[in-house]
């Protein structure tokens, strides 16, 4: 064995999985999650620690691992997160707890996220129960969405003893992990269900079909429902468009309603109601992990896809991983590629797009290159799809219906971090709905500031 | 789960349902609408309120059988029950905003289309309520698919009945009945809210601009989510691409554009009638319809 490489986790053949939906990566078994672990050499001074929003102890949890003491790795984790089997599958290692990795200096870093997977995973195999809260607090809070912001402030608060209501917009509980993320990165009833079935174990009521803001209010919540604080937790899902012509035309969808379609609505299967529509050759516009998911989910229902992206590989903001999975499975990379028309056939559907070349010049607000286009280097793809990926804003329906909520510029609540404190009394806030689109491990570390917050508020109270 | 309290077909392919949904009746206001899911497996479908009874609980839902989802809903009975049912969703209608002695002021006209007479009841009945009448036009195909006519009759100010074949009242569309009220009888309307079919409300929209009468139509396009996220619901409305479920249902009808919006309703045509077929042939359904292998 190698020390300065990673064990190699077992995955899928491209081939194979481009044709299906089950989960890409194969995930450790007990032998390579321990051999994977002795390669951590415990430092005193643990950097991983730091580089994880939630703070896991980290070096605590792989020694259980490599002493074969599972359970105890799975408590470990526990303390700090609520959602150890997604977050092992979902997380961006490679910015965080792997990044900061001293293995990682030298050779390639102690592949943390595939150990939290392996034991989250054995947990649930062997059927190992979260720590039930021991004192039971009189007190109500509620929590709006159950998304990873709102499952982990929940899972927080119930361990606090606090009774704890989620109200979910949509029919399933999960958020952006059952919406939004493929079955084949994050498999729905294995990995999300069992989690959430965990939260549920601490105490937390989850109530689907309410939409706060419509169905009730946050004042309601507060004076007519009993409850004594109130978590916001709602994401970041209005989709954007391009604004160019074309983009009201069939066959032109936003990432969020083609991976609703595909992930929570399940069109991908046959005896589902939900209808999606497979086509011959898609564009997927944007270079997030939600263009790889979007693009990988076409690919699996039967098209050529090609990524069309305006700067460069370097820039691309999808996580390594996902980029050279789906490079393996066969999406083609448009890069330095900007789309400036969609063009329709008599019917009003996609025929194709018009794009135009682009090269990168001086760095822009961002520190990234801005992509400036070549003059003549126009030329037109043709296509029946185009799947919009850029990004999303968070919904108004919330702060527009709750006075004393302020929002800033880009509508995003005004929350502080450490507490999740908003400008309303008894109002917190974290995630997606406080940040804009970021990743599920800051909402959950949002989901905890605002756990924390919540109980000082109460506590005072 | 949502209890069916009430399952009624009211017309060929058109039926009434009384549900179980406190929170929804709590909170729902006229021109809103709701998503109900029949089971694990359902597609969503955005339905708008037709009535609602806040001390009962018991929302009202009226729908017309369009695809294989609506098909399936129409054998539910009595005691059967949605799997999920939210709202209220969208905003209510902007009359119910207003200031109530304002609109005493003004004189108003609704434009009904077949099973858009449904969410047309509630805005009227709202009105009736608070002391505004107002002139009510409800046009359908034929005498059979005149829905609500009595209820109706109780709460509109005058109630103006076509029928396309002319098998009941007369014969003619609403856009007839309008432009006769209004070039004959020389009525003079400050706004016209039109609701039913596209092509319908497209027209009526083309006779109110020519008459100069502001117009406000209720949308229903493809929707999954109904809460913002999706955008499969987007609307071409003047300059802006508006979302009909949160920034509507209810948009100016003069800005609105029917041709684009009728071309997106037909986005998933063809799945829904392989949908559809599978539905009402089952097993022996083997491909001919264009689109199975």
């Amino acid at each position: 064995m190698d020390v300065m490489k990673k064990v190699p986790v077992r995955e899928q053949a491209p081939d194979i999985r481009n044709k299906n939906f089950d989960e890409v990566c194969l995930g450790y078994n007990e032998e390579e999650a321990i051999e994977e672990a002795t390669r951590c050499i415990n430092c005193k001074n643990a950097q991983c620690i730091k580089g994880c929003p939630v703070s896991i102890n980290i070096p605590e949890f792989i020694h259980n691992v490599k002493e074969g003491n599972f359970a105890e790795a799975y408590k470990t984790i526990g303390k700090s997160s609520a959602l150890p089997a997604v977050c092992g599958r979902v997380c961006p290692q490679e910015s965080q707890c792997e990044g900061k990795c001293i293995r990682g200096i030298k050779g390639e870093p102690i592949s943390i996220g595939k150990l939290e997977r392996f034991v989250a995973d054995w947990a649930r195999e062997n059927k190992v129960e979260p720590e039930m809260p021991s004192e039971k607090k009189n007190k109500k809070v509620a929590v709006i969405g159950s998304g990873p912001s709102g499952l982990t402030c929940a899972g927080d608060l119930a361990k606090m003893g606090y009774d704890v209501t989620i109200f979910e917009a949509l029919h399933e509980a999960g958020g952006v992990l059952v919406y939004g993320i493929p079955e084949f990165r994050l498999p729905k009833q294995t990995v999300v269900a069992s989690e959430i079935e965990n939260v549920k174990k601490l105490g937390v009521k989850i109530e689907t079909n309410v939409v706060i803001g419509k169905s009730m209010t946050i004042d309601q919540l507060l004076e007519e429902e009993g409850f004594e604080a109130v978590f916001v937790g709602s994401g970041a899902g209005l989709p954007r468009f391009m604004g160019i012509p074309g983009e009201n035309a069939n066959g032109v969808f936003s990432a969020n309603e083609y991976l609703t379609r595909s992930n929570l609505m399940k069109a991908f299967k046959e005896d589902y109601d939900t209808p999606i529509a497979r086509f011959k050759k898609v564009a997927v516009v944007g270079g997030g992990n939600v263009a790889m998911d979007a693009a990988r989910t076409a690919l699996r229902l039967g098209a050529e896809v090609h990524i069309v992206y305006r700067r460069s590989e370097e820039e691309l903001p999808a996580r390594a991983e996902e980029v050279h999975h789906a490079k393996e499975e066969g999406i083609i990379f448009d890069l330095l590629t900007n789309p400036t028309e969609i063009i329709t056939d008599e019917n009003g559907w996609v025929s194709g797009i018009k794009c135009v070349k682009m090269e990168l010049g001086e760095p822009d607000a961002s520190g990234r290159r801005k992509p400036v286009e070549i003059p003549d280097s126009g030329f037109t793809m043709e296509l029946d799809a185009v799947i919009m990926s850029l990004g999303t804003s968070p919904n108004p329906l919330i702060h527009s219906t709750t006075a004393g909520l302020d929002v800033n510029k880009r509508q995003c609540i005004i929350a502080e971090e450490d507490t999740g404190k908003t400008t309303k009394e008894a109002v917190y806030a974290g995630g997606d709905a406080v940040t804009g689109a970021a990743t599920v491990i800051l909402a959950m570390g949002a989901g905890k500031a605002g756990a924390k917050g919540i109980d000082e508020y109460l506590s005072n109270k | 789960m949502y209890k069916i309290l009430k399952a009624e077909k009211l017309a060929e392919k058109i039926y009434l349902m009384d549900v179980e949904a406190p929170r929804v009746a709590k909170h729902c206001e006229p021109g809103q609408f709701i998503i109900v899911k029949m089971d694990e497996k359902g597609e969503r479908i955005p339905l708008t309120i037709c009535d609602f009874n806040r001390e009962k609980g018991i929302v009202t839902i009226v729908f017309q059988i369009v695809g294989a989802s609506t098909e399936k809903m129409a054998h539910l009975q009595a005691g059967d029950a949605f799997s999920d049912f939210v709202g209220p969703l969208g905003c209510a209608s902007e009359l119910i905003h207003e200031d109530i002695e304002e609109l005493k002021k003004k004189k108003i006209v609704f434009v009904a289309g077949g099973v858009g007479t449904a969410p047309v009841y509630p805005q009227v009945k709202w009105l009736h309520e608070h002391g505004v009448d107002v002139d009510v036009i409800v046009g359908a195909k034929n005498k059979d698919l005149i829905l609500l006519e009595d209820e109706m009759k109780a709460v509109a100010g005058n109630l103006y009945i076509t029928t396309d074949d002319g098998s009941y009242v007369r014969k003619g569309m609403g856009t007839d009945v309008l432009k006769e009220l209004v070039n004959e009888k020389g009525m003079k309307y400050d706004l016209c809210i039109a609701i039913g079919p596209l092509i319908m409300m497209k027209f009526v929209c083309l006779l109110t601009k020519e008459l100069g009468i502001p117009t406000v139509v209720s949308m229903n396009p493809i929707m999954v989510d109904g809460t913002g996220m999706c955008g499969a619901c987007r609307l071409q409305v003047g300059d802006a691409i508006k979302f009909a479920c949160v920034d509507g249902p209810e948009f100016d009808g003069h800005l609105v554009d029917f041709d684009q919006a009728m071309k997106r309703q037909q986005m998933y045509k063809t799945e829904e009638g392989r949908a559809m077929l599978k539905l009402q042939e089952g097993d022996t359904h083997h491909g001919g319809c264009g689109n199975c292998n």
